[in-house]
């Protein structure tokens, strides 16, 4: 089963190591994982994609939660939630593909930030699921080269991770 | 008043009221040594080589209950150290590990003896540090102790480098630590400790099983109450070893792999489990799919991690071993009910029949050694009031099964990282922590060789260390597994070429024995153990061919014990 883990950690050197060390010496599998300092400087939030039996998982929240780094941790998954990826494509335009590509990136509402003669830089957001239809309707043949930032995710609703008495 | 980093180091030593560091001098450290060498109330330990360092400590560590420190210099002070660390580690031990770094503007350039000592040890400690700006120093230090100390202790390591020991800033040492990122719990959940107390009482065949967390916490008073109130049988792992007394009619002995066949047995039929402090280990478990098939299961445990990560438990209790146990001894005094005497009764006679097969027998010779006899000879002569310290492999299992520990800290042996090289390094700090109490290291060829440098550290600091090597010219162990499982294929498993241990033992100055007579093995040890004053090395020549039983194979049943 795959699973979003959103996990608040002291925003210090080697944080970011100890969780990734601790997957790949656990042998828990990493999708994708995302880092970046809050609102709080001295906190940074991690989204990472997993994927593990019930009883894995939760030996992976127990694991995660003992690193004395590791300050917050809720599985986004158990819950309602939005999960998004930020996504820049550099795709083929030319020719009579030219224009079929733009209407191809308005459809689904992603940006070109970038022409050339011969090519685009499309911004796109959206789950996972979105983005692979994005490069599949694209073709394989027209995708030069693709970056993914791996899933943010967010609780819905009101409860916000975050520090207690916040 | 600025004091160095050096100066303040030491100063948030003594304010932790540390007695002894076991360390290595080395370029990196050479301002902490300048300034330690002043410490009227720190007593600097130099062993031979890093690893004894972290081995001392460790056993200091077990043998006290208060964190070991180390101090090695960067580079190789940090890679020799860190199989110290990682045993350390293994077993919960609580250690604060201080080592040399590189100055911080040379840190990433492979400046000479610089490893990344943070990143080396990241996966055996609990946590670690580098100290980067000395104002940070004391406050790192505390925190150091604390995480070492708490909740499920461990090692801890802090990196300091060179220039962060010369800066100098304003002392003082924190009162406190308060972490928002860390909060070991130790109270036991009230209800969950009432619904266990119901299932523990509703028992018919119930086992008491309890591990190394009984004994890092100190809670062999609790545990053995709550035993006693119940009248159930315990078992105790490797690493809880002496929690309960090893002499009480209600303990059946070590289980596990080369535990007893009543202790594995009892398991395996018991109907309500009390696992405490004990982390279901494979050597524990054999195939866990035929673990305690008709158990429910209790399970207390400091460390929420612990829980069901193997075994699934019934009732899961995160808490201190002392608080949880003290909490449900209340309970049984405050009329919670009483055990159901009849089918414990019952139980009792079973576990007596199982008691009966006399798993642990073994084939007495007037000609060779056997290397139980040495063991059981050694408990007699000592009273069972040793200390004792062990290598890995047969001589400990031996130990394990022979010497009958009645108190904890007093048997000190690597049970998670199976450590060569251990024992005599850690008895050297037991000795030092207990100065005047009878400290063994039961070993043999192979393991002492490990570390034998360290007999030097021994003769500087006086340690009147027993050694005790079971010497059968074979890894044994090794030499076990491949009659059963490798069909006699000794491969390397022969040690050729050894060194003669008298002369050896003599040639670092200490007291050198050869027994080779059963008959002689009781009056060598009743020598050795007299010669108070003096590190006495006992090299037993015993039988080559002993194996260790009872034992359950790889992948089989707790009910499918091998005997004699």
């Amino acid at each position: 089963m795959r699973h979003i883990l959103s996990i608040l950690l002291e925003n210090e050197s080697g944080a970011l190591s100890r969780v990734a060390g601790l997957f790949s010496a656990r042998g828990y599998n990493i999708e994708s994982l995302s880092v970046a300092p809050t609102e709080d400087p001295t906190l940074s939030r991690m989204t990472l994609v997993t994927s593990g039996s019930d009883d894995v998982i939760e030996q992976i929240m127990k694991q995660v939660n003992k690193l004395i780094d590791v300050v917050k941790l809720v599985l986004l998954t158990e819950g309602s939630h939005i999960e998004r990826e930020l996504m820049l494509t550099k795709v083929l335009a030319r020719g009579e593909l030219r224009e079929e590509m733009k209407r191809l990136v308005d459809i689904f509402r992603g940006r070109i930030i970038d022409v050339t003669g011969s090519t685009y830089v499309v911004e796109m957001t959206g789950d996972a699921s979105k983005l692979d239809a994005f490069l599949e309707a694209a073709g394989e043949d027209n995708v030069l080269e693709v970056v993914r930032t791996g899933v943010s995710g967010i609780g819905r609703g009101e409860s916000a991770l975050g520090l207690p008495g916040k | 008043m600025e004091l160095t980093g050096a100066d303040i180091l030491c100063r948030c030593l003594r304010q932790e009221g540390v007695k002894h560091v076991f360390g290595y001098p080395g370029g990196a450290v050479l301002t902490i040594y300048d300034v330690l060498n002043n410490q009227p109330d720190i007593q600097h330990v130099l062993v031979r080589h890093e690893q004894g360092a972290a081995h001392a400590a460790d056993g200091y560590a077990r043998a006290t209950g208060k964190p070991g420190v180390v101090l090695v210099t960067s580079g190789p002070g940090v890679t020799n150290a860190v199989t110290g660390i990682a045993t350390a580690y293994m077993d919960s031990i609580p250690m604060v590990v201080l080592t040399g770094q590189v100055p911080t503007h040379a840190i990433g350039s492979d400046a000479f003896q610089e490893v990344d000592a943070v990143g080396i040890t990241r996966p055996c400690v609990k946590h670690n540090f580098l100290v980067k700006n000395v104002e940070h120093l004391a406050d790192t230090i505390k925190k150091a102790f604390y995480v070492a100390t708490t909740g499920r202790p461990g090692p801890v390591v802090v990196d300091i480098p060179k220039d962060v020991q010369v800066a100098k800033t304003r002392f003082t040492y924190p009162k406190r630590v308060d972490m928002r990122s860390y909060k070991p719990v130790s109270k036991g959940h009230a209800g969950q400790i009432r619904k266990a107390v119901e299932l523990i009482l509703s028992a018919q065949r119930p086992m008491i099983y309890s591990g190394g967390g009984a004994v890092l916490d100190g809670a062999s008073k609790e545990l053995t109450e709550f035993a006693r109130l119940l009248g159930y049988p315990v078992t105790n792992t490797l690493m809880g070893l002496g929690a309960f007394p090893g002499t009480d009619p209600q303990f059946v002995g070590m289980l596990g792999m080369h535990g007893t066949y009543e202790a594995n047995m009892a398991m395996h039929h018991c109907d309500v489990l009390i696992a405490i402090g004990a982390r279901f280990d494979d050597r524990v478990t054999g195939n866990v799919a035929k673990f305690c098939p008709h158990a429910r299961i209790v399970h207390i445990d400091i460390d929420p991690a612990s829980i069901s990560k193997t075994v699934k438990v019934d009732i899961p209790i995160v808490g201190s071993v002392s608080n949880v146990l003290g909490q449900m001894n209340k309970h049984l005094k405050e009329g919670a009910g009483k055990p159901d005497q009849k089918a414990l009764k019952a139980w009792w006679k079973q576990i007596d029949e199982w008691r009966g097969t006399d798993c642990l027998r073994y084939d007495h010779s007037s000609q060779v050694i056997k290397p139980q006899h040495v063991i059981q000879s050694l408990y007699e002569v000592t009273g069972g009031n040793a200390y004792v310290t062990s290598d890995v492999g047969q001589h400990q299992m031996w130990a394990a099964q022979f010497y009958k520990f009645d108190r904890p800290n007093r048997w000190i042996n690597s049970g998670g990282l199976g450590t060569m090289g251990f024992g005599l390094p850690a008895a050297l700090g037991v000795q030092l922590a207990h100065p005047d109490s009878p400290v063994v290291c039961i070993t043999g060829e192979a393991s002492i060789i490990m570390c034998i440098q360290e007999l030097s550290t021994c003769l500087q600091y006086r340690a009147p260390i027993k050694i005790v090597n079971l010497n059968n010219r074979y890894m044994g162990m090794v030499r076990q597994w491949q009659e059963f499982f490798y069909q006699g294929r000794y491969a390397m498993s022969y040690m050729d070429a050894l060194p003669d241990f008298v002369k050896l033992a003599e040639a670092f100055g200490h007291a050198g024995m050869k027994i080779e007579k059963p008959a002689d093995v009781e009056p060598a040890l009743k020598e050795a153990m007299a010669m108070k004053d003096r590190l006495v090395f006992m090299d037993f020549i015993t039988d080559q061919t002993e194996n260790v039983y009872p034992m359950i194979p790889a992948g089989a049943g707790q009910n499918e014990m091998i005997l004699v």
